[in-house]
């Protein structure tokens, strides 16, 4: 191919990602306006099918409304920095933990046996039934709280780092051991390594279930928190509230997760270039 | 790099069983195979004759069920940077750049990272990667990543260096190329080299000594000893004495060939 033919052709190919990219756009922000239109209808009419009842469902204006009255009050810091601690805590003993003990199970067999069968028989417990247990085993309800969020980011970091020691290709391991890799240092510079892009995704999932954990702890011991700023607008009938509250849970998770694989890119510097081409 | 005198190598009546229960298999049947110091030999024969078993004996990797194995008259403990292994492909650590990889011998032995680097640098040159240091191992192409490999290992200054079809995933010219290359710096360090082939071309090329191995059992069916005189330029390939060389181990092959064990030769599958 001479070289114009292969520029009318990248342009080509330009012209078109983009006019696919827009109608992407389009498509996708139309769903979006949709729901919400649908959502505005619903509310308006005060739909009623019997088994659903949207009557006492604030409509989009009326949470856009206490959105802007939460943003004004002096409570939206306390609430949102309870919960980022909460959830701060949780996540990096989760993260300490699962990773340490995923790298040991998965590497060392003695470890497996020991430590797998007592994780395993816990594993199928969902964090929120734990709550109950947990009030009464922390005086501090800070302390269950942190718990809760805990167990719920735990088993996702640490399915995700065994797996990702399984995964690793055992010519690796033997090549850093012909090259005199010994003991702790080949966890170090093979193992954590190479099962680091399964730790970062169970890091991810992880942070997802520390939120859904700590928003159902906050409901129920907590005095500051997103969750309970949710839970209390239902109880003082400030049903607007509810969604406001829905919807920062719903950007702090985004949030957080994205921030998660963002440091876990920045700290695998060798996936970027793969994925960057040559 | 200074010249290694050591890396004699005695295989006295090895047997190796690889697999387990019902799957158990004789993957080596009494091999005793003995290598000079400095010399080059080439482990030569069909897929499932235990070449690459005996390789994985020497690195380390595997113990043998009878017979044994020394290296300078010492009984083989492990893995160690003095048997240096070079595996077909993909055993660079992907997460390390060029010259992090080439450094990771020198770096477990407790060298100063300047040092280390001062080391490698001159061995990237010599392998023809100069400019190369800061390039992750999947920027680089099939034949650059043995050379890389083949710095990693020769920085330990290995007494033996260990090679599993080195060659075998690159393209026909890149791999005449890197025999050309691999020749080229041995020349230089001169230390023992157990290269494993199923590539008669290859093994003729490169070899002081061709071990001919036949499968199931693998065992050492025919030994010739390679003639011609270093440095050796690729045009020997045509020379008449080379293709008489090249037809007798066609014959010893033959009744082999048909014969092909499933993956066998896997030599971490136990280690």
């Amino acid at each position: 191919m001479t070289s114009s033919a292969l520029t009318v052709a990248v342009r080509f190919g330009t012209q078109r990602v983009f006019k696919r990219l827009s109608l992407r756009t389009v498509r996708q922000g139309g769903a979006i306006l949709c729901c919400l239109l649908l959502w505005q209808w619903g509310t308006a009419v005060n739909l009623d099918l019997g088994f659903l009842n949207l009557a006492y469902i604030p409509g989009p204006m009326e949470v856009l409304e206490a959105g802007k009255a939460l943003l004004a009050s002096p409570k939206l810091g306390a609430h949102v920095s309870n919960s980022l601690t909460r959830i701060f805590f949780g996540f990096a003993a989760a993260s300490v933990l699962g990773v340490a003990l995923g790298l040991l199970i998965g590497r060392l067999r003695w470890a497996e046996e020991v430590l797998l069968p007592p994780l395993e028989l816990v594993r199928p417990i969902p964090a929120v039934a734990w709550i109950p247990l947990a009030i009464l085993m922390f005086p501090s309800s800070e302390v269950s709280m942190v718990f809760i969020t805990f167990i719920g980011a735990l088993f996702p970091i640490l399915l995700n780092t065994i797996h990702g020691v399984a995964g690793i290709d055992q010519r690796l391991v033997a090549s850093a051991r012909s090259l005199g890799c010994r003991g702790w240092t080949l966890f170090v510079e093979v193992i954590l390594p190479g099962a680091a892009p399964s730790i970062v995704t169970g890091l991810a999932i992880g942070m997802g279930t520390c939120w859904f954990c700590l928003v159902s702890a906050e409901m129920i011991s907590g005095q500051f928190g997103i969750g309970y700023y949710t839970w209390e607008s239902y109880t003082i009938q400030e049903y607007s509230g509810i969604v406001v509250g829905m919807l920062v849970i719903g950007l702090f998770g985004m949030l957080s997760s994205v921030l998660v694989r963002w440091l876990g890119e920045r700290c695998m510097p060798w996936l970027r270039v793969q994925r960057g081409g040559k | 790099m200074s010249e290694v005198h050591s890396g004699s190598v005695r295989i006295d009546g090895v047997q190796v069983l690889l697999g387990e229960g019902a799957r158990r298999f004789e993957a080596l049947n009494q091999v005793s195979l003995s290598v000079q110091a400095g010399e080059f030999v080439c482990l030569l024969g069909p897929s499932g004759c235990g070449k690459s078993t005996l390789l994985g004996l020497l690195a380390g990797h595997l113990k043998p069920s009878q017979g044994r194995v020394t290296v300078d008259n010492e009984a083989i403990n492990g893995p160690a940077p003095d048997r240096g292994l070079v595996f077909q492909q993909h055993t660079l650590f992907p997460w390390k750049t060029v010259l992090d990889n080439v450094t990771f011998g020198l770096k477990m032995k407790g060298l100063a990272k300047a040092e280390r680097n001062r080391l490698a640098l001159d061995l990237l040159a010599q392998v023809g990667l100069r400019g190369f240091e800061q390039a992750y191992p999947s920027q680089l192409s099939g034949g650059m990543q043995q050379r890389v490999e083949i710095a990693r290992v020769l920085i330990n200054q290995p007494r033996l260096l260990l090679m599993d079809e080195p060659f075998g995933a690159l393209d026909a010219q890149t791999r005449l190329s890197m025999q050309s290359l691999l020749l080229e710096v041995w020349s230089r360090i001169r230390t023992t080299v157990v290269f494993v082939t199923h590539d008669i071309d290859e093994a003729l090329f490169l070899a002081d000594r061709v071990v001919v191995m036949s499968a199931r059992p693998g065992r050492i069916v025919e030994q010739l000893t390679v003639p011609f005189a270093r440095p050796r330029r690729l045009d020997i390939t045509t020379d008449p004495a080379f293709v008489a060389l090249k037809r007798q181990c066609l014959q010893v092959l033959h009744p082999a060939e048909g014969i092909e064990l499933p993956e066998s030769e896997q030599l971490i599958a136990a280690g």
